[in-house]
């Protein structure tokens, strides 16, 4: 009796660890009745209701109980944009915290979202997705598929800001025709290559805003320099990486 | 003995509990007095100096908003620098914005914190909200008529326009409350932009005027397919014949064409009526089939329009530089560019013979400050933003309309017009086309009415269409109970239902915060507590006697 009592113990203990693994820390835990897999996601019709369940990377903004996230699980990414949540929630929305969704999913200049005015309801459970090395994507047809994610580009060179043909004369500008200022809080777009081809990045101000490290970093960047970059892979009309983080070689 | 004791006790406790209750009220009301002038910090009304003061040094703020176009950076720059160099006693510093919404936003919290720029680009709708602060802007029609600093005055130090040399129509928008409460800067409207050779593909011809019926049943026709999917008017995977990036403005130029309601200029509301309703309907149609959508919901006008997949596409004047098959600013690739002839007109009308359009463009506003002279500082520069060089300078950068008829009629302007297609940049035609456009139909513009709350209604008249169009996309069902819903909830969510905010100039103060109706409540206990004290004693000593 009393080795079945300590099998059965055993046994539920093993179950109960096994069934915290899924539904823990990691993120790697199954969705909820009614909630889309990133597959489903992916697959829904534009303009359908989607209910996602993912985990906060980044915030980019708030305003008037309207919150703009950059969310991933371990499958893929989810940009939320302008999401209806109170200023008290927002704060709750550290990286890495588990919330649901519920909205439609929208297409703007190629960047797909989950549209404005979608309902969030924050869970327990956290991930923390670490950066995706895409840099061999770079020019490339599959790098789309990282959308949205933490992703990151190792050993690009900085190049001469140049766009539409005209060169700046500098690492960097701010806005992307140089129209901004420093004390404008400007979003920052700077050039970098990579095989002979060149890219153009940017630092989103409402992201990571002027008194950020990597704000000041891209503002410190030289022509020449050598730097391994993260961010989130965003998408307007194309890649539009945005940088978060800076590391100069 | 011990009566006189127990009553000089008794009175004794009575004062103090009296002083407590005393002191408390008078926090009280101190706190309530507080809580209600939270925000306004009442700066005196402004009173020009005499003289301007060139012994001591000014540092004044501008916060300016540029198109993400680096020539209106540079103009800017450059009208400081020299503004600077004939006031060597004033540094102005300049904050660029790209979005009137975040100045917007930005200067209502500075109200509260009393830390506004001095000098202002914004809309008028705008500084009705401001003016909920008290004397928080500066009224201009003393400055305009002051004989040393005023508009033409003898003691400006730059050739700056006189009173009557400001488009009456423009300096007429930034009259609030029968006071000028800003100067105009530039001016511009909305244009349709077109895709010429798809119209003709179509079998038809484009005509002077565009009227409604004409852009949508273009429009519907250029959503035919081929069997393969792809639209048949382009090849392409992607075909939106009609965007609208304005949405807001969409519907009040509509109303105005059909003579329908939607504000007066005291701030009754009459956005709801049939008009719209019949309005929304039609849009919805025109979405259903995929003949029509918006800059939200789709993107910019431009990079459709530019990459052969839009037939019209309306957006600003401001937005001209951006707008056809060689223009100089985009934001796609060259590659994704088409070739066409690309045609400019006024928005659609309802009557060809009366056409109407917006009247948009930035103003320019003074904020009040504790020293006169100061304010005087950021007059004498916001009326610099006003002479030749700045005017033409900055409306050469896109479809503006410079606001003095000075710099319009100067020989630099006229020049600048007469050289259209000389090149891609300067004198590119599509932008020149534009700014012709609005100089030859001023007198057909109009401006909606201003007061606290018009900049909510606009952004409402707008929301109706983005609601609308984004339901029939959900597959929603668009009908009168989906309507009456509409209305209930663009009404709720730009509070269009609270008369007190939108119509007396006044910003309601709301509900009291939570501590004062602690501390009324803790008043009132307090009080109750005094009178069952009182009571009591009174009837222990009438027990006693």
């Amino acid at each position: 009796m009393k080795k079945t009592i300590v099998l059965t113990l055993a046994l539920s203990l093993v179950l109960s660890l096994t069934a915290c693994g899924k539904s823990g820390n990691d993120g790697a835990d199954e969705k909820s009745e009614g909630v889309m897999t990133y597959a489903e996601y992916m697959a829904a019709d534009l303009d359908s209701e989607v209910v996602i369940e993912t985990y906060v990377q980044a915030k980019q903004s708030w305003w008037e109980d309207k919150a703009t996230l950059y969310t991933q699980d371990q499958d893929g990414a989810y940009f939320i944009y302008n999401a209806v949540c109170s200023e008290a929630d927002y704060e709750k929305l550290t990286p890495g915290t588990k919330i649901k969704v519920t909205g439609y999913k929208t297409e703007w200049s190629g960047e797909v979202e989950v549209a404005e005015g979608a309902a969030i309801e924050i869970l327990d459970g956290s991930y923390t997705a670490s950066a995706a090395d895409v840099t061999d994507l770079l020019g490339k047809d599959e790098l789309i598929d990282h959308q949205n994610q933490l992703v990151s580009f190792k050993g690009m060179t900085v190049e001469t800001y140049e766009k539409d043909g005209e060169s700046y004369d500098c690492a960097f500008v701010y806005n992307d025709d140089n129209s901004g200022s420093a004390d404008s809080n400007s979003d920052l777009y700077f050039n970098v290559s990579k095989d002979g081809q060149t890219y153009t990045f940017c630092v989103e101000s409402y992201l990571c805003d002027s008194s950020t490290d990597v704000y000041k970093a891209v503002e410190n960047l030289n022509v020449g320099d050598t730097v391994d970059l993260e961010g989130f892979l965003y998408w307007y009309n194309g890649a539009n990486p945005h940088i978060t983080s800076v590391n100069v070689k | 003995m011990e009566e006189t004791l127990n009553k000089k006790y008794s009175e004794i406790t009575i004062n103090k509990k009296w002083k407590k209750m005393l002191s408390a009220f008078l926090i009280g009301a101190s706190l309530l007095t507080l809580t209600g002038c939270h925000g306004s910090r009442a700066l005196p009304d402004f009173t020009p100096p005499a003289d301007f003061d060139t012994t001591k040094n000014f540092e004044i703020t501008f916060w300016a908003k540029n198109d993400t176009n680096k020539n209106q950076t540079d103009v800017y720059k450059k009208a400081i620098a020299d503004f600077e160099s004939l006031y060597p006693n004033i540094k102005v510093n300049m904050k660029l914005y790209t979005d009137y919404n975040r100045i917007f936003n930005d200067v209502i919290t500075n109200i509260a914190t009393g830390t506004t720029p001095n000098v202002c680009i914004t809309y008028p709708d705008h500084i009705a909200t401001y003016m909920t602060g008290k004397n928080t802007v500066v009224p201009l029609d003393d400055l305009f008529v002051n004989e040393k600093y005023g508009l033409g005055g003898n003691s400006l130090l730059f050739d700056g326009p006189t009173q009557e040399e400001i488009v009456p129509q423009f300096l007429s928008e930034c009259v609030l409350e029968g006071q000028h409460y800003a100067i105009p800067y530039m001016r511009s409207t909305e244009c349709c932009y077109i895709n010429r050779d798809y119209v003709e593909k179509l079998g038809y011809t484009l005509p002077d005027v565009l009227t409604w019926d004409f852009i949508w049943e273009v429009s519907e026709a250029a959503t035919a397919k081929n069997a393969d999917g792809t639209f048949a008017l382009n090849g392409q995977n992607v075909m939106i014949p009609f965007i609208y990036k304005s949405t807001d403005n969409m519907m009040i130029q509509f109303l105005k064409q059909q003579e329908a309601d939607y504000s007066t200029p005291e701030g009754d509301i009459g956005l709801f009526n049939d008009t719209t309703e019949a309005f929304l309907y039609e849009i919805a149609d025109h979405v259903e089939s995929g003949a029509f959508s918006t800059f939200k919901i789709s993107s910019y006008p431009a990079n459709f329009l530019n990459a052969g997949q839009c037939v019209f596409a309306i957006d600003s004047t401001a937005g001209a530089t951006w707008m056809g098959a060689d223009a100089p600013l985009s934001d796609i690739s060259e590659d994704a560019f088409v070739d066409f002839e690309t045609e400019v007109r006024m928005v659609p009308q309802i009557d060809p013979e009366n056409p109407q359009m917006i009247s948009q463009g930035p103003s320019i506003c003074v904020f009040n400050k504790a020293d006169p002279q100061e304010v005087l500082a950021s007059w004498l520069f916001a009326q610099y933003l006003l002479t030749d060089e700045v005017q033409i300078g900055y409306a050469r950068t896109e479809g503006y309309l410079p606001v003095t008829l000075k710099a319009q009629e100067s020989p630099s302007y006229q020049d600048y017009l007469a050289r259209s297609g000389e090149d891609n940049g300067t004198h590119y035609a599509i932008k020149l086309d534009a700014s012709k456009l609005l100089l030859s139909h001023t007198g057909d513009t109009f401006v909606t009415p201003v007061f606290n709350g018009s900049a909510s209604l606009r952004n409402a008249a707008g929301q109706l269409i983005e609601n609308v169009s984004t339901s029939v996309r959900r597959h929603e069902t668009v009908d009168d109970a989906y309507m009456e819903q509409l209305y209930a909830d663009v009404t709720a969510l730009y509070r269009l239902d609270q008369k007190d905010i939108a119509t007396n100039g006044k910003q309601a103060l709301g509900p009291l915060p939570g501590a004062a109706v602690l501390l009324l409540l803790a008043l009132s206990l307090s009080w109750l507590l005094i009178l069952l004290y009182v009571l009591s004693d009174f009837v222990k000593k009438r027990k006693k006697h």
